[in-house]
């Protein structure tokens, strides 16, 4: 977009502010940018966010990424990847670290699939 | 777990750093600020605006005339180190920390943002250090190390950004990182990550990292080095920072661990001091609930690094006039490239020298905020722009359809839009479809996780999600898995091809990497600059340099000379084995010297001898005005130039004199040993030689051969006034029989 400076026609309606009230009416404005984008990082996830939580659990880092993988290959991203680690360790009565190997390796992911159906 | 301790008269070894670095746990959590003492006390001075000096450092060089105080100003110092080796940046650290500096940042290596997940081992970079685990663990023992050295804590600070901030910031807040950028802006401009993948990302680093206690510094002033007229973008600047502030409020960081990376946002030829001013205060108006941190302007610096360290000491005093938590240090090298040990010090003093020498200035300087002067006038101009940028945000639908629309960047001054700012695609970008709607049984198990981690569907408490897994690695250490090499790229391969210089006799010059054999070569050639960019390579050429390049080149008029800056490098090694390094010679202080010649009067006489009409040397070993012994309260009787031997000789008798000293400028013929051994002669033929000292000095004296004549003390070139009073004070010493002050 191009535009000429029209600052003295833009600025009219908040000239007359004080410079606290321009500084709570900029603070209000942000808010109102900010908002949405903390709805959206309450509701959705990411590969990376994913891994930040396995790694938290435990996972190696080299595991990570297979994991995550295997959730979006599997449309799972949205139970959470620890969700799957932690469903495996408890259908095989194993560790989380055992059971992010295992789903690593590729084994499991039929068992935390139908396991997430059967919640349904 | 034990502390390494260093030795300050020991080189760091990187290999103690290495040894059992699994096992290593950082000490402590979050940042730390440097403790003001009001009023402080040092050498006859008194500081309105220093902090708890160091246990040891390295204060600036005219310290040495002020009893070597080093007073430390109150903002925290930082350091950004580059140089791809991350065990080199370590030895650099530890120079930073005796500069002064107790806030180390680290630079990430080119295109780590790219990389989904975390890079594991010690692989070399390119322009900064690939950030892995090892890495980071590495770093973090041995700044344990150096804080306790010189007695400071010290933060160390890397990046939180790139398709893998989550996983860095875990990483980070696990291995004791104690500040972090984080700025999902920064990503969606410049490293055109999807804008919608970088906010959840970020939304769940900055809960991490408050965990942490982890301080943030964001990624505004990259819009400020970014823009084509950087000064048109102030406006712009605090929209950035608030929507990353207020952003990372709302993730959970306490506003006291949120600091906006700031930049004074022009430089010389421009007023830049009457435009950086309205807008450093507007700023902090606006953004009152935060930490500033203080950078320097590197947009307008080229390769001069006086003109550099000129426009970072104008910075630095818009800082003290405003207000900077943090001092950031850009080396002055920016504009030229070359990130040497070097620079990293020269900044970390300047910072340091500008901040004491405006120490207390605020008690006797105001800003003029008259409402109708130019300060107050042009500040809430800013802030009004700034409000109306944000009102736009909304009116077009929000942040993301903003980035679409280009809103940022954009070369004009806001309102006014030229069209040509960075536009990012809401569906586009790396990272782009990679993100996932969360169901309402998607659950997280651990500690700071961002938005709900549903664990109580398996009966388990929400406030404590880790529980359900026995704890995660943010209160279980031991389930972290430390990964060490990954191949042949790493520390060990390339520590073992420097051994010899590391553990052996070898020494090579080095800039930024153990013997990378690089030096740096000035001179003027008397011809324009194009040609004297040939010439200067010819000329390295001609020294034996390799790979040789100019890094700089001044104009001193344009037929009449350039001034050129090269670095190359040095094909050969010096081996200590081969060479004899003196002892230091040692000097009696200024007190010491004050009281002997108090308590035991000294009688001096002295001049040129010979046909000689030099003084300039002798003036500068007794005069007071050069650092002479009249300092001490020596009498002098100087007796002038061309002087008799036998002149000296019974002006010594007549008054009474302790020393003789002979000035002996003309050494064709060994005349002035002959002239030395003739005073000797002399003064035992009249029978005066036991109550005199005979001291002999002259750029062509070697100490040595001047005593052979039988005199008792000989000063070459480089001697000083301090070097003949401590040795006239050891003399006389011994001659009572006392014992040495020196030993």
């Amino acid at each position: 977009m191009k535009r000429q400076d029209d600052f003295q026609e833009r600025r009219k309606h908040i000239a007359n502010l004080s410079d606290e009230e321009l500084y709570t009416k900029f603070w209000e404005t942000t808010e109102e940018v900010v908002a949405p984008l903390i709805d959206l990082g309450k509701k959705n996830t990411t590969p990376s966010v994913e891994r930040s939580v396995l790694l938290r659990m435990g996972v190696s880092s080299l595991d990570t990424q297979k994991i995550v993988e295997g959730c979006m290959d599997r449309n799972l991203m949205r139970k959470g990847a620890g969700h799957c680690v932690y469903k495996l360790s408890k259908l095989r009565n194993i560790s989380i670290r055992e059971a992010s190997i295992k789903l690593a390796e590729g084994d499991g992911w039929d068992e935390v699939s139908q396991s997430f159906k059967e919640v349904k | 777990m034990t502390q390494m301790v260093l030795n300050r008269n020991e080189k760091l070894d990187v290999d103690e750093i290495l040894k059992d670095l699994e096992h290593y746990e950082p000490r402590r959590r979050g940042w730390t600020w440097r403790k003001p003492v009001e009023n402080l006390e040092m050498g006859p001075f008194k500081y309105k605006q220093c902090s708890e000096p160091l246990k040891q450092g390295v204060p600036l060089p005219p310290a040495k005339y002020f009893d070597g105080i080093d007073p430390q100003p109150i903002e925290t110092i930082t350091t950004e180190i580059a140089s791809g080796r991350f065990e080199d940046d370590i030895r650099r650290m530890r120079m930073g920390a005796w500069h002064g500096a107790d806030h180390l940042m680290v630079i990430r290596h080119m295109g780590q943002s790219h990389i989904d997940g975390l890079m594991e081992g010690t692989p070399q970079g390119i322009g900064g250090v690939p950030i892995t685990r090892k890495q980071v663990r590495a770093q973090r023992k041995a700044i344990d190390a150096i804080e306790d050295e010189v007695g400071r804590p010290i933060n160390y600070h890397s990046y939180i950004s790139g398709v893998a901030g989550p996983d860095v910031a875990v990483m980070f807040a696990e291995e004791g990182v104690n500040g972090a950028h984080q700025d999902p802006q920064y990503n969606i401009l410049y490293r055109d990550i999807n804008c919608v993948r970088s906010i959840v990302d970020a939304c769940e680093s900055k809960k991490v990292m408050q965990w942490g206690e982890i301080l943030q510094i964001d990624g505004a002033h990259n819009a400020n080095a970014t823009a084509r007229d950087a000064w048109k973008v102030m406006p712009e600047l605090i929209v950035q920072h608030s929507i990353n502030s207020l952003l990372s409020e709302r993730a959970g960081i306490l506003p006291e661990n949120i600091s906006l990376s700031t930049v004074p946002p022009t430089a010389t030829p421009a007023p830049c001091c009457y435009m950086d001013l309205p807008y450093a205060v507007a700023l902090r108006q606006i953004c009152n609930r935060y930490k500033m941190r203080a950078q320097m302007n590197t947009k307008y610096i080229d390769s001069s690094t006086r003109e550099a360290t000129v426009t970072h000491v104008m910075n630095l005093l818009i800082s003290r006039l405003t207000s900077a938590d943090i001092q950031s240090t850009i080396t002055p090298d920016e504009g030229r490239n070359v990130p040497w040990h070097i620079y990293n010090i020269e900044a970390c003093d300047t910072a340091k020298q500008a901040l004491l020498g405006f120490d207390g200035l605020n008690e006797m300087l105001q800003l003029n905020m008259d409402a109708d002067g130019p300060l107050a006038q042009n500040a809430r101009k800013i802030k009004e722009k700034a409000l109306l940028f944000m009102e736009e945000i909304v009116e077009v639908g929000g942040y993301f359809q903003a980035v679409q629309e280009g809103f940022f960047v954009d070369s004009a001054e806001y309102p006014e839009r030229n069209g040509d700012g960075i536009a990012r695609q809401i569906e586009g970008g790396i990272g782009y479809g990679y993100i996932f709607d969360r169901d309402d049984d998607y659950m997280a198990p651990v500690t700071a996780h961002f938005g709900n981690n549903n664990v109580e569907q398996y009966g388990a408490n929400p406030e404590n999600p880790s529980e359900l897994i026995g704890g995660c690695t943010f209160e279980d250490r031991s389930k972290i898995v430390f990964i060490d090499e990954l191949d042949d790229d790493n520390v060990n391969n390339r520590l073992a091809e420097v051994e010899e210089y590391r553990h052996g006799t070898k020494i090579k010059p080095e800039v930024e990497w153990c013997a990378d054999g690089i030096i740096q070569v000035t001179m003027t050639l008397p011809a324009n600059r194009r040609t004297s960019e040939v010439v200067a390579l010819k000329i390295a050429a001609g020294l034996g340099l390799e790979n040789a390049e100019v890094i700089s080149r001044e104009v001193l008029q344009e037929a009449e000379g350039t001034r050129i800056e090269l670095k190359g490098k040095v094909p050969f090694d010096i081996d200590l084995k081969d060479i004899v390094v003196p002892p230091e010679p040692k000097f009696l202080n200024d007190d010491q010297l004050y009281e002997e010649f108090g308590n035991n009067p000294c009688t001096v006489v002295c001049g040129t001898v010979g046909d000689d009409e030099h003084s300039v040397g002798l003036r500068e070993i007794i005069n007071i005005k050069h650092g002479g012994i009249e300092k001490w309260g020596i009498k002098i009787n100087y007796l002038g130039t061309s002087v008799s031997v036998e002149k000296l000789v019974d002006a010594a008798i007549e008054l009474n004199a302790d020393v003789i000293m002979a000035s002996t400028i003309i050494s064709h013929d060994n005349v002035h040993y002959k002239n030395m051994k003739r005073i000797n002669d002399l003064a035992i033929e009249k029978g005066i030689r036991d109550k005199v000292l005979i001291l002999a000095g002259g750029t062509q004296v070697i100490p040595a051969e001047a005593c052979k004549t039988g005199i008792d003390a000989g000063f070459g070139r480089n001697s000083h006034g301090i070097d003949v009073a401590t040795f006239i004070v050891e003399a006389h010493r011994k001659a009572r029989g006392e014992a040495s002050l020196i030993d």
